[in-house]
């Protein structure tokens, strides 16, 4: 697998990151070389191996059904560039 | 099973339309799918967030075992196949009502598996499949119309528990999948996982919709979002289908698309969304492990669920009450619980069906009072039906009595005891009143001596009338018959 100029635009642009086009030159050859450096793994045969789902063996553990949280607006908005009557105010959406 | 034969006649050629719907449903439950926040509608915005919901760094998602179990009882009630592994994936995209900028759901590994529902149309049952249940989180709210440069955004309903139900393209009009819908709503509320109310949102559905002329590949289909009644989906769909037809006989193509229904011309509009909006870049959350049930949990969950529509329907036609009651009695739990009752006191079902169908519906129809309020108990009515069924209140003093029991929540026996309305069947004072009412018209016995017989019920009607209508019908009948001959 490998990546050209185009792709890496995209792929930052997915992840709302500013990149200029020299960016994209540069990251290009650098991203071929971490993904080919990743396919390396692909030489170990695998074919008898579970995909590992977690590096501690351990369970997924259930919460019960009871209100234990919230009531704290003014935690959740203090960070908030813009907050009004109680919501955060975001520059407007609307499609 | 017949097929369809609903077509979109064009200019060309006749057209089939080929629907699935992909359905949301809010999980009914306390606390939220991975925080211990609440759930209730209503609330003052952003109490109800926790840092979890508001996905602050570190925050760690923790699932609700009451979510996973009504997902996988709504499953059972689809005869679904449950998948005791199963995972989440993150579907990541950004927009302002998301604020982890990814949302949990279950793209590879869902919870629940192939099941299918049986829906009737015009008389005809016909199986649409099910291909899937998953969980995932809902998203925040937005308002757009509070400023006139932003938006407002209320995190209250982000991290509530959704199941997506998707199903296979197996409806073909909108009649199917306004069955569908509304079957499936059924059921939801039956097992308690959904309250089913579409005005609030708890349940909305996307529609894909494609047109191909019969026995052609599928067309390629348009996907309208967020469709909130059994109606604007029927209506989306007529709309949707028409298009598509025109367009293709004009010489166009369908675009792969998502789109907008507007209720308010019943139309849908192309959302021009950027065309990568859809990358989602869907990966299994590194957050949250494997989901793994085990033979209890889905015993336990196999144990707890009511007894669904189609079953109950069966039982009672089995006990005699027509195929249209029968359907009617079952459409709402609410319904089908308070019949239940009625039917547990050992009422005749027939009769019991056909009053509640009748009298009962009518008054609260007339009220606009939902079963539940209505001022008039299962046990009540079991007993109006008894003082009906042994003579004591002809069915005309029956309506009598159930006026005064919705106005004043009395027991009927009370009422008819108060009020002196039990039926009489002494002769003596029925003839008395008959050779009054005899007396007073001459000239219509003359009539009727002579041959107008239809002048029969005339007489029927005062001597009811004089009697204060607590006569028995059938011996004023007898006796009438007798005096006039």
């Amino acid at each position: 697998m490998s990546v050209d100029t185009a792709t890496v635009k995209k792929v930052a642009s997915l992840a709302r990151i500013a990149i200029s086009d020299a960016d994209a030159e540069r990251l290009a050859p650098e991203l071929n070389n971490i993904l080919g450096w990743i396919e390396q793994l692909g030489e170990v045969d695998t074919s008898a191996v579970q995909p590992m789902t977690a590096v501690i063996p351990n369970h997924l553990r259930l919460r019960d059904d009871v209100v234990t949280d919230g009531g704290v607006r003014d935690s959740v908005l203090a960070n908030a560039p813009a907050r009004e009557h109680g919501f955060f105010g975001v520059p407007k959406v609307i499609e | 099973m017949t097929e369809s034969t609903y077509r979109i006649r064009g200019e060309t050629a006749e057209w089939e339309v080929v629907i699935g719907l992909e359905v949301h449903a809010q999980v009914t439950s306390n606390a939220k799918l991975f925080s211990g926040a609440s759930t209730e509608f209503g609330a003052e915005p952003n109490t109800q967030v926790s840092l979890v919901d508001a996905a602050m760094p570190g925050m760690l998602p923790v699932p609700n075992r009451e979510c996973i179990r009504q997902a996988v009882r709504t499953g059972m009630a689809i005869d679904a196949e449950i998948n005791r592994w199963s995972r989440f994936d993150r579907k990541n995209y950004f927009y302002a009502d998301l604020p982890q900028g990814y949302q949990i759901s279950q793209l590879y590994h869902p919870l629940v598996g192939e099941g299918h529902l049986e829906v009737e149309v015009d008389g005809s049952l016909k199986t649409i499949g099910v291909e899937r249940i998953h969980v995932e989180q809902d998203a925040g709210k937005l308002m757009h119309d509070q400023h006139p440069s932003m938006s407002y955004v209320d995190l209250n309903r982000s991290g509530v528990a959704l199941m997506e139900i998707v199903s296979r393209p197996d409806m073909r009009s909108p009649a199917e999948a306004g069955a569908y819908l509304t079957k499936l709503r059924s059921i939801l509320r039956y097992v308690g996982s959904c309250d089913g109310n579409m005005d609030q949102g708890s349940m909305r559905a996307d529609v894909n919709v494609s047109v191909r002329k019969p026995g052609d590949e599928l067309g390629t289909r348009t996907e309208t979002k967020n469709v909130n009644s059994v109606r604007f989906v029927m209506q989306a769909i007529e709309h949707e289908a028409m298009r598509q037809v025109e367009l293709l006989e004009s010489g166009g193509t369908i675009v792969q698309e998502t789109r907008l229904f507007n209720p308010d011309t019943g139309t849908t509009r192309s959302m021009r969304s950027k065309e990568d909006a859809h990358d989602y870049r869907y990966f299994p959350d590194p957050d949250l492990l494997p989901l793994e049930l085990d033979e209890a949990f889905l015993e336990e969950c196999r144990a707890s669920l009511p007894e669904l529509p189609d079953a109950k329907r069966a039982r009672y036609t089995d006990a005699g009450i027509g195929a249209y009651n029968a359907g009617v009695l079952t459409a709402e739990v609410e319904t089908a619980r308070w019949f239940d009752a009625l039917l547990a006191t050992g009422a005749n079902p027939t009769q019991a069906a056909n009053w509640v169908t009748s009298e009962l519906f009518g008054a609260l129809n007339r009220t606009g009072t939902s079963i539940e309020q209505s001022s008039v108990s299962p046990a009540q009515a079991a007993e109006l039906l008894a003082l009906v069924a042994d003579g004591t209140l002809s069915g005309s003093l029956a309506k009598q009595v159930f006026e005064v029991m919705l106005k004043t929540g009395q027991d009927p026996v009370a009422i008819v005891e108060e009020r002196g309305l039990k039926q009489t069947s002494d002769t003596g004072a029925i003839e008395a009143v008959i050779a009054e009412v005899m007396a007073k018209n001459p000239n219509q016995l003359e009539q009727y001596r002579g041959g107008k017989e239809a002048l029969f019920g005339f007489f029927v009607g005062q001597t009811m009338k004089a009697m204060g209508g607590k006569a028995n019908p059938a011996v004023v009948n007898e006796l009438l018959k007798k005096a006039l001959s």
